[in-house]
């Protein structure tokens, strides 16, 4: 329940504050939100499956916004920071989408 | 996706495995998973049971931590979703993408700057052609006037003399008036008419009629009588001048019997017209 409330709060947040994006953060910001993204579906699996934990989740979202944010840096350093961030997004988003699979069979179970 | 409608809960899912085994939420869990959802399988809790007991669950500290970690990925999204919306499209483009569009931005400016040149240049030689046309035609006129105050095809007007000789006695002959038209030549006429009708050209021969002094000559295909009325169009005075030297057209129709006046109007109109010229056997020899 907060955690949802947590949620609607950010982006109610985002939206009326309006801030501009550090020019330093441009490129890993939708990287960030796309491995966060991949975070939070895997949690909700987890949380559907019964096997939810706080802390993993917190370390999980963590370290995927940092692992992503590190590559970014990483092919941006050796010259291929567009490539690699298509290949970051494809995986995160085939994740996100085998996970939203496992989420639909648990509340539709189809 | 590999999928399978038909089993309503497998539990360890080839197609979700990979996602699950590379770092994400659920990974640490995989392991356990299996014993626990073997024994949760038999309770039986649906997901459905399993959201509604997590949504009424009573707020804790992960719990929180959670709310919070999901504020800030709702806080990023609104956020990058506004920073791609704004009015500046290319603010979150990366680097190298930009450098890619200025590149290709300023290849098509030069293309287009040269087709401009190409253009202008097109059109300045248009320009210039059609200027030369016209030139040409200017010129093409001025010669067509002057070809055509030369064949006598137009009537013409200027300064110039009117010389009158009257005959009492019929005394006159072509020779007289040949001799006043090859004066008038050569101090300068420009169109020469005699009696109003007969326009005297390049063509034109003067006779002297079907008889001697019957007081008809012919010039050109006309017929004229006496008074012989001369209009030339030139300078009047060279012309007067021409007419009034010693031994010249005045002594000579005096010496037959005639008198010559000369009158200098401000203006001579000559207004017969030469009978077109036809060639039947003269060619431009190249």
């Amino acid at each position: 329940m907060i955690a949802l409330l947590g949620l609607v709060v950010g982006v109610v947040a985002g939206l009326f504050f309006e801030p501009s994006v550090p020019v330093a953060l441009q490129p890993y910001l939708p990287i960030a939100v796309v491995a966060a993204l991949d975070a939070t579906f895997g949690a909700f699996r987890a949380l559907l499956d019964d096997i939810f934990d706080e802390k993993v989740f917190v370390v999980s979202f963590v370290s995927n916004v940092l692992v992503a944010g590190l590559i970014v840096y990483l092919g941006d350093q050796l010259g291929v920071g567009s490539q690699l961030s298509t290949g970051v997004v494809v995986v995160l988003g085939i994740r996100i989408f085998s996970n939203a699979a496992a989420i639909r069979r648990h509340l539709l179970h189809a | 996706m590999p999928d399978h409608p038909s089993t309503p809960d497998p539990v360890p899912e080839p197609a979700t495995g990979p996602a699950t085994g590379s770092g994400s939420g659920p990974v640490r869990h995989t392991e356990p998973v299996h014993d626990r959802r073997e024994t949760s399988r038999t309770s039986a809790r649906s997901g459905r049971e399993v959201l509604l007991t997590a949504l009424r669950r009573r707020p804790g500290r992960g719990q929180t931590v959670a709310g919070v970690l999901l504020a800030l990925l709702g806080f990023a999204a609104a956020v990058q979703v506004n920073a791609v919306n704004s009015d500046t499209p290319y603010a979150g483009t990366r680097r190298d993408d930009l450098v890619q569009l200025l590149q290709t931005l300023s290849a098509a400016q030069d293309r287009s700057s040269r087709q401009l040149a190409e253009l202008r240049a097109t059109r300045d030689s248009l320009v210039a052609s059609t200027d030369q046309r016209a030139a040409a035609l200017e010129e093409a006129q001025a010669q067509l006037e002057a070809v055509q105050v030369l064949a006598g095809t137009v009537g013409v007007a200027g300064p110039g003399v009117v010389i009158t000789i009257d005959d009492p006695t019929d005394s006159v002959s072509s020779l007289e008036l040949l001799n006043a038209i090859q004066e008038l030549r050569d101090a300068g006429a420009e169109a020469i008419e005699i009696n109003d009708t007969a326009r005297v050209v390049a063509q034109t021969a003067v006779g002297d009629g079907t008889s001697l002094s019957d007081g008809r000559l012919t010039v050109g295909s006309e017929t004229v009588t006496a008074p012989y009325v001369i209009e030339a169009i030139g300078n009047p005075d060279t012309l007067s001048a021409a007419v009034a030297f010693r031994g010249g057209l005045t002594d000579d129709v005096e010496v037959v019997g005639g008198t010559v006046t000369v009158d200098t109007p401000d203006e001579v109109r000559i207004t017969s017209l030469a009978p077109e010229a036809e060639t039947d056997f003269v060619q431009p020899s190249t």
